[in-house]
């Protein structure tokens, strides 16, 4: 019984799901939006034990003072100094158990939460994303090294693409007669984004799509039953 | 000559009949929540139209105001299905003088099924079909061969290395929510890969992106362990929550990798820019790696990185490969025949695009 009941509501809800996509009665529309707001305060009501289990598995780490236990000890700062100012001070939509802190916004000029938010938040978050153009430059270096046919392929699709991008490529094939423009090397970077590349990815999102239904059919009829733990 | 008279003749007789039309409509395949106006006045002085609507308790909302002689409004808005609505366009001239009125009335109606749906409703049941008809044969006992996928094979060779060197498993299920499928598919495999780890005896180290993932991960390692027989190696802190944050939970993960220096990472599910961020630490710390995402612009980066990478439909397929059970690689086997379907639909598509039957494109294409 402990493991029929949720594969009936899966099978239930499921093929709700799916006839409100073909059957445009209110009544489903209405199934399916309440499904989703469901989702929403279920979700809402597990960032609790999200931030429980932050909390617990650093605190754990800093008690036992495993092995680099002074990050942990960052994290739990930082964690516990964001949740105080905005719950004391609020952000910059609401108000906070303590007001607005007017007398803190006139010295840092925002929000005690909106201040560390700008200012070290968001300045930490674009270092890591920056971090991505490093390692573009590592793993194409990898990926373009010459072993067979398949890299070499890549290795001249890349240098055509990457050529074609820049004004050096212009530059290189800007000479070429009227005759053979389709050999500018802007023209090729053009068509293999636009046709090769295309193909493929749509190749790619055509089986995943497939794929999907696939998972979902068999979510859905039960026979995949792996999610609810166990076999 | 006589060609030119007619056409002539033609050209001023449409001027001569031609009448202004007003129409109000139910609109197609809804819930009978819009009604659809329609007009085309012709009239030589006419500068403004007023499209106005009677509500149910007599007021009068102005709905449209243009200098277009046609056009259509769709009106979405307080209609309820069943009741009649009536509608007024008044024509004014130059001099703000009314030249023409006009009046419909229209009732919205509940429609049973979407018709623009009808080529999506007809992919779903052929795919449903093969897949239904392969588990039948699958339970009959008939033998399926499936294509083997290097990156699941690979599973048994990465727990194995990761026991030798004494090392953990990193898992990373994607960064979005349960309701994305990519990550239901993630955590599948997470199920088998946790059954290895138990029985091996090797730590495992799940971190999560969402709340909600968190919940379900811990009780799918859970049921893995107890699975195994291992219910006393079971730790719960082995699958924590980091944060919801995109680059956090990359900064959070990254130090885990250089933290820990996991023998193997396995990332599957959805990812976004984080992908080769996570991918080249991993590379740099010496993992055996193997990912799988149904994300088109993330697989390079994955392919780039990792050891092993699982394309698109493959992660899909990953949970029914890995349980080798008949009805699940049945569904497998559907799925393949339905793909075999839909590259000869494809075909056709395009075969007939050339000599300009467009009948299979209109039919596929969605409104």
């Amino acid at each position: 019984m402990k493991r029929q009941i949720p594969l009936i509501i899966t099978f239930l809800v499921g093929f709700i799901v799916i006839f409100s996509e073909f059957i445009p009665q209110r009544f489903f529309g209405q199934i399916s939006s309440t499904l989703e707001e469901w989702f929403l305060i279920i979700s809402g009501f597990a960032i609790i034990l999200g931030q429980l289990s932050l909390f617990k598995v650093n605190f754990l780490k800093i008690k036992f003072k495993q092995p680099n236990w002074p990050y942990y000890i960052v994290t739990l700062i930082s964690f516990v100094v964001m949740v105080g100012f905005g719950a004391f001070w609020g952000t910059e939509t609401s108000s906070g158990f303590l007001g607005d802190g007017a007398k803190i916004v006139a010295t840092l000029g925002d929000k005690p939460f909106d201040y560390l938010f700008h200012n070290v938040y968001q300045h930490l978050s674009a270092t890591m994303f920056s971090l991505l153009a490093f390692f573009i430059a590592s793993a194409a270096y990898r990926a373009f090294i010459a072993r067979n046919v398949e890299s070499n392929l890549l290795l001249i699709a890349a240098v055509l693409v990457m050529l074609g991008n820049t004004s050096l490529g212009s530059a290189l094939t800007g000479w070429l007669p009227e005759s053979l423009k389709f050999l500018h090397l802007p023209r090729i970077s053009e068509f293999i984004m636009k046709y090769p590349n295309t193909a493929g990815q749509r190749a790619i999102m055509i089986g995943a799509g497939l794929g999907l239904i696939g998972s979902s059919l068999r979510i859905i009829l039960g026979i995949e039953r792996s999610y609810l733990g166990g076999k | 000559m006589k060609k030119t008279i007619l056409l002539i003749f033609l050209s001023f007789s449409f001027f001569l009949f031609a009448e202004s039309t007003f129409t109000v409509m139910d609109a197609p395949n809804d819930d009978g929540s819009a009604l659809i106006i329609n007009w085309n006045i012709d009239h030589p002085d006419l500068v403004k139209i007023v499209l106005q609507k009677e509500k149910a308790n007599g007021e009068i909302v102005v709905l449209v105001e243009t200098d277009q002689q046609f056009g259509k409004y769709v009106d979405g808005e307080s209609v309820t299905a069943g009741t009649e609505y009536g509608y007024q366009l008044y024509a004014f001239d130059s001099a703000d003088q009314q030249i023409a009125k006009y009046e419909g009335f229209g009732t919205a109606k509940v429609q049973w099924f979407n018709t623009n749906k009808i080529s999506l409703l007809f992919m779903v049941v052929v795919l449903t079909a093969a897949i239904v008809y392969f588990i039948f044969s699958a339970k009959s006992g008939k033998e399926l061969y499936i294509r083997k996928i290097s990156g699941l094979e690979s599973m048994d060779e990465s727990v194995g290395r990761a026991t030798e060197m004494g090392k953990p498993i990193l898992f990373v299920p994607g960064i979005l929510d349960l309701n994305d499928m990519q990550t239901i598919a993630g955590l599948t495999i997470l199920g088998h890969l946790a059954v290895k780890t138990a029985q091996y005896d090797t730590k495992l180290i799940v971190p999560v992106c969402r709340s909600m993932v968190l919940s379900t991960a811990k009780e799918i390692v859970k049921e893995s362990y107890l699975k195994a027989g291992r219910p006393d190696a079971y730790d719960p802190d082995s699958v924590f929550y980091l944060t919801d944050d995109q680059f956090g939970f990359v900064a959070g993960v990254d130090g885990i990798i250089v933290r820990e220096k996991p023998a193997a990472n396995f990332y599957l599910g959805a990812f976004y820019a984080e992908s080769l961020i996570l991918a080249e630490t991993g590379f740099a710390s010496g993992a055996i790696q193997t990912a799988g995402t149904a994300m088109p612009s993330q697989l390079p980066f994955f392919v780039a990185a990792c050891d092993y990478t699982l394309i698109g439909e493959e992660l899909f397929a990953a949970s029914a490969y890995l349980s080798k059970e008949p009805h699940q690689l049945g569904s497998l086997k559907g799925q393949d025949l339905g793909k075999a379907i839909f590259v000869i639909v494809l075909t056709a598509g395009i075969i007939m695009e050339i000599f300009g039957i467009h009948f299979l494109k209109n039919f596929l294409t969605l409104h």
